[in-house]
């Protein structure tokens, strides 16, 4: 159970995770409630995209469980291609398929993946790329748009598969400062719709804003964990004070 | 000088010679054709076992290595005597009986597609890792993520390397004339030893260099128009 009350969508307990010698999570445990946002903050290193990559599978975690809606993801025996349907992921650098049209790229796993008509992935794809007003870039190639474009195609590909839960992995680290404004507005909007996500990030303010709980990461522990007004005014943990002091020195907040 | 012009163009010789040496050019052409079609396929198919994770796939994994060894250190030459001669020998149905040509083929393809392996085993490795982490998460298999992500990205950026390879493979369809195929190097060897000039090789020559030119040219084209494209999207 979450904080609140409600039964958790996500719930990661006591995980371990080791890079040969390197230790990137020890014993992190993490509740993320359906509908709710939740943000990793910290250092580049301290472990946040490690976490989200274990909740996807893309990583085996070597301690700990993870339960993704009442689904045992470190149980051997599931099935990770199923798990992933559910689960929509997005990476700083787009990872967009460059050899695919834009178009493509949205349709490419609900056409393979869900067995979608080509036409009904199309019109569910076109409708999206609407949405954030790229439908006349459909035709296009990802190389000839811009990076918060591509991003935001990248973010429209997972949700056509209709995820329950999505990551997002510092997915503006990568943009040029005024093309940050028009991703994090639509992670907005799909906060709003009540999408279930994490969210890790150096974008403090929106992490602020769009979070209902915040975690501190630093050196593979949750530091400090708790509502994003607490943690980001009145930080309980030194090693929590320091890191924002840093990030408010450097104008990220 | 001018006995050697009498001997490797001589204009009468050249015209004499050229039905004989077209007629076994032609059978090049085929060769060249049969077997590059049988290298595409196959070595792509060695390429992604090679490729293949995990502890199961290693017999087949390493099965595949050791024929891509076995062959890109062997001289055709040598492969072709064994099919050509060796195969009828051996008393299976299957390969006992067959023509020059085909022993021909199968010389070609069995160590053309341990070269082209490689070729595209560089070319799958030089899809950066991200492009197959972002297709596994979004539901794709292993099969898939290979079939609509990493391969067409691979395949494209071999097609230069590829074509030159078909080049090598073009002029080296001449060697299976050791095992009697009556293609255009043999044709020449016919007539220089009928008539004791050797302009007949001179007009084989042609042909093959005829044929090389447009591929090589095209390959430079390939290649400059990628490098335009890898300038205008670096940032």
């Amino acid at each position: 159970m979450s904080a609140n009350g409600q039964a958790s969508f996500v719930d990661v307990r006591n995980v371990s995770k080791r890079f040969g010698d390197l230790e990137v999570l020890k014993h992190v445990s993490l509740d993320v409630a359906e509908h709710n946002v939740v943000c990793l903050i910290g250092a580049s290193g301290s472990g946040k995209s490690t976490l989200l990559r274990c909740i996807n599978l893309l990583e085996q975690v070597d301690e700990g469980s993870i339960v993704v809606d009442g689904q045992e993801v470190t149980d051997g025996s599931i099935d990770v291609n199923a798990l992933r349907r559910k689960i929509g992921i997005v990476f700083q650098a787009y990872n967009l398929f460059p050899h695919m049209t834009v178009l493509d790229n949205v349709t490419l796993a609900p056409r393979k993946v869900r067995r979608a008509r080509q036409r009904e992935a199309r019109d569910t794809a076109l409708e999206l790329l609407q949405r954030i007003g790229l439908a006349d870039k459909a035709d296009e190639f990802p190389d000839r748009l811009s990076g918060g474009q591509q991003q935001r195609v990248a973010i429209v590909r997972a949700l056509a598969m209709e995820p329950k839960l999505m990551l997002l992995d510092e997915i503006t680290s990568a943009l040029d400062p005024q093309l940050v404004s028009e991703v994090l507005s639509l992670v907005r909007e799909l906060a709003e719709t009540g999408m279930t996500m994490v969210i890790a990030t150096h974008e403090m303010s929106f992490a602020k804003e769009v979070a209902d709980k915040v975690c501190f990461l630093d050196a593979g522990v949750i530091c400090e964990e708790g509502h994003p007004a607490q943690i980001f005014s009145e930080p309980r943990e030194p090693r929590t004070r320091e890191f924002l002091a840093r990030v408010i020195e450097a104008g990220r907040m | 000088m001018h006995q050697v012009i009498t001997t490797f163009l001589s204009p009468h010789d050249f015209r004499v010679a050229l039905p004989n040496v077209w007629a076994g050019f032609q059978v090049n052409l085929k060769l060249m054709v049969v077997a590059e079609a049988l290298v595409l396929v196959l070595a792509l198919a060695i390429a992604v076992i090679r490729g293949l994770p995990g502890r199961g796939a290693r017999p087949l994994r390493a099965l595949m290595i050791v024929y891509t060894d076995f062959f890109r250190g062997t001289p055709l030459i040598l492969v072709a005597f064994v099919v050509g001669f060796g195969m009828p020998a051996l008393n299976i149905g299957l390969v006992n009986n067959r023509s020059n040509f085909t022993y021909g083929v199968i010389a070609l393809t069995l160590v053309y597609t341990a070269y082209v392996t490689e070729v595209y085993r560089a070319g799958i490795e030089s899809v950066h890792p991200s492009q197959r982490m972002a297709a596994r998460s979004l539901g794709l298999n292993y099969a898939q993520s290979m079939r609509y992500v990493v391969i067409p990205q691979a395949v494209r950026r071999v097609i230069p390397p590829l074509l030159n390879d078909f080049i090598g493979l073009q002029k080296d369809t001449a060697l299976v004339s050791v095992i009697g195929v009556a293609e255009a190097a043999l044709q020449s060897q016919g007539y220089s030893q009928t008539y004791a000039n050797f302009t007949s090789y001179t007009v084989a020559a042609v042909f093959f260099v005829l044929l090389t030119i447009p591929l090589a040219r095209f390959t430079d084209h390939l290649i400059l128009v990628r490098e335009r494209r890898e300038r205008a999207t670096a940032v």
